[in-house]
């Protein structure tokens, strides 16, 4: 029987230095597994020999079979480990986990993500697959908040995403210089002056719980009912699993009943202090 | 797991203390690991015994919340009169301390070696009612929820479970209001009741399965009579009636409709955070992992630990900890114990041991919790969120 806890190998195959503190990683199989499939915003276990395992978002294109693509922020000893990989360097990797975003549910209504800093990963296969599926969904809204103008995450990927006529993006800062000219504010902000129509919108939120504080209520008031506004939550968590109890929340595991939830579904208890 | 679901099967025969001492012998001839009660460092602990000589006869333990005394009865002879210490089963089917796996390096990589798992199985001398309903629980956890802990699994198939019924109540216990006891009626291969009055000293024992009743077989006991039978009934009965502590039906939802309740500040006042109670739990399972590496960075290593949602660093993710105050950590405890458990694993999470009561160092009382509660039911609004 194979032991669940036991992480398979991988080479990384690809580093991309996106922020001071923040990396993506391309990892192929070299332990001798087949390719890696997944849906948008589960993750994975990664481990760092002799350092220890963290949960990491999984940010790439489910179409992309060729690597499995993580984008990591150095907040941790492992997590900034992982982020000084090179090619070549290997990991351990367990996944994927989790529920994922309901793309497919989301089919025929208008989408719109509110999303700030590291939170753009875990949405990022979400946008890749209805930029691919464009069709099957109505207006496309990508909401993105950054500390300053140098930390906003895929910089040249949210301008390529801006310059289609078929997707809106607003980015805003907490606080930059003389030179930026965009927008400066909270993300929560942007939701006000989106153009969506609430009555037939699924929302993808993902980013700190106190930006989840505001765009929820934000969202709220444009009249997305919590049945329709998805969220990732994060908690700590060892296994992954369902095994380890770090992550409970309530009734839940947030490693197996979540990451993503439906606001719905923990609406009373996100409004619990410490749950 | 074992087919043990069977009510207890076939007729109850009796055996005196030579055949106890027999039948653990039958056992460990097996090549069963054998693991039953003993005294150390003045408490009922579970560790490896041979026969009968090892098992704490005429002890008696006196519990209250907080406080656990063993005492031995001048001339007392029953092997089984104490009720439960601060060990459960757990230390055995998921140990403290569990090796992952081991990693060496190779070039620019590694390779993963799989921790070799090779032992005797376990058999378990003496295991109350309330620690097999912990054993079904467990069950549930590491393999009845879609994910299989290998490990457990492997040393849960292979476990031949001696129970033993309650014939006396502790001082903390409470397994009628959890419905696991106190007398054994599923999950074991055999069970026996002690008799001992100063005139008789012997086991009715029941069979619960199928391998139960082939090791039986190798020890020609006479059949239990129908007055043996009714003393069985009549001394697990009197056990139950002195418990006195009940856990109402309907306190999962009281539970999660007080999440700020007034209380949760009361006893965080009390509580220390020490974790105690979830050492003892024969239910919890949390655990935390750790990762080692040798002096020369080739070698590294991952064990899993036991570990316990009232530490503070528990809850960590990066920029802070979730659970900062006692008063979170107490109500997260409370609310899986005997609220979200059941969801999560559709039996409760509670097995009426009573562990966390006697070993709290403050005496902090699960069940005195739970009803202060509900009695504070409407004054929520005083509290905080």
């Amino acid at each position: 029987m194979r032991d669940p806890m036991t992480p398979s190998l991988y080479r990384v195959d690809k580093v991309v230095r996106e922020l001071p503190d923040t990396a993506t990683l391309g990892l192929v199989p070299s332990g001798g597994d087949g390719p890696f499939s997944f849906r948008p915003g589960q993750f994975n276990m990664l481990y760092r020999f002799g350092m220890g395992e963290v949960p990491i978002s999984i940010s790439g294109d489910t179409l992309d079979r060729s690597r499995v693509v993580h984008t990591i922020r150095a907040v941790g000893s492992v997590s900034r480990a992982l982020t000084e990989l090179a090619p070549g360097d290997e990991v351990g990797l367990r996944g994927p986990f989790g529920s994922s975003w309901p793309v497919d549910e989301a089919a025929g209504h208008d989408v719109v993500i509110v999303t700030g800093g590291i939170g753009l990963a875990p949405l990022r296969p979400a946008i890749y697959h209805v930029l691919s599926n464009r069709g099957r969904y109505g207006r496309f809204v990508i909401l993105y908040g950054a500390r300053t103008p140098n930390d906003i995450l895929f910089r040249s990927e949210l301008e390529s995403w801006r310059s289609r006529f078929d997707v809106d993006v607003l980015v805003t800062v907490d606080s930059a210089g003389r030179e930026w000219g965009g927008n400066v504010g909270v993300v929560t902000r942007l939701v006000d002056r989106a153009g969506f129509d609430p009555l037939h919108t699924v929302a993808l939120v993902c980013g700190p719980e106190v930006m989840m504080r505001f765009a929820i209520p934000a969202l709220n008031g444009r009249g997305v009912p919590n049945g329709r506004i998805h969220v990732s939550m994060e908690r700590n968590m060892k296994c992954a699993i369902g095994l380890c109890g770090h992550c409970q929340y309530g009734s839940y595991f947030v490693c197996k009943d979540g990451p993503v939830f439906p606001f719905a579904r923990i609406a009373t208890l996100f409004a619990v202090r410490e749950a | 797991m074992p087919d043990m679901d069977a009510k207890a099967s076939g007729a109850a025969v009796v055996l005196g203390v030579d055949g106890l001492d027999a039948l653990v012998g039958l056992l460990v001839a097996g090549g069963y690991r054998t693991i039953g009660p003993r005294v150390e460092e003045g408490a009922v602990v579970y560790g490896p015994v041979r026969g009968v000589a090892d098992l704490p006869a005429g002890y008696v333990d006196e519990q209250a919340p907080g406080s656990y005394h063993l005492t031995r009865k001048k001339d007392g002879k029953a092997l089984f009169d104490w009720t439960v210490g601060p060990h459960s089963w757990k230390r055995y089917l998921y140990p403290p301390e569990q090796l992952l796996f081991r990693a060496e390096r190779r070039g620019g990589g590694f390779s993963v070696l799989p921790a070799a798992e090779e032992e005797s199985p376990l058999a378990f001398i003496g295991v109350r009612p309330c620690e097999l309903a912990a054993i079904a629980v467990h069950d549930r956890v590491f393999s009845g929820s879609g994910v299989v802990d290998p490990g457990y699994a492997g040393r849960r198939d292979g476990a031949f479970l001696v129970a033993v019924n309650c014939t006396r109540a502790g001082g903390t216990c409470f397994c009628p209001a959890t419905g696991t006891g106190p007398r054994a009626r599923t999950g074991f291969d055999l069970a026996l009741t002690e008799i001992e009055d100063g005139k008789r000293h012997l086991f009715v024992v029941e069979t619960g399965s199928e391998r139960g009743a082939a090791l039986l077989a190798g020890l020609k006991a006479p059949p239990a009579d129908g007055a043996l039978l009714a003393t069985v009934t009549r001394l697990t009965r009197k056990a139950a009636k002195a418990m006195v502590r009940d856990v109402p039906k309907d306190t999962p939802q009281v539970l999660k409709r007080n999440l700020d309740s007034p209380r949760w500040d009361d006893v965080a006042a009390r509580c220390l955070g020490c974790a105690n109670c979830t050492l003892v739990c024969p239910t919890c399972f949390c655990a935390t992992v750790e990762d080692t590496t040798d002096l020369s960075g080739g070698v590294a290593e991952r064990w899993r630990r036991w570990d316990s949602c009232f530490t503070s660093d528990f809850s960590y993710i990066h920029g802070g900890v979730i659970r900062r105050e006692i008063r979170s950590r107490y109500r997260q405890w409370l609310t899986h114990k005997l609220a979200t458990w059941s969801d999560q694993f559709g039996v409760g999470g509670c097995t009426g041991c009573g562990r966390c009561i006697t070993w709290c160092p403050v005496g902090i009382d699960i069940t005195e919790e739970a009803r202060a509660i509900r009695a504070g039911e409407g004054r929520a609004g005083e509290g905080r969120r």
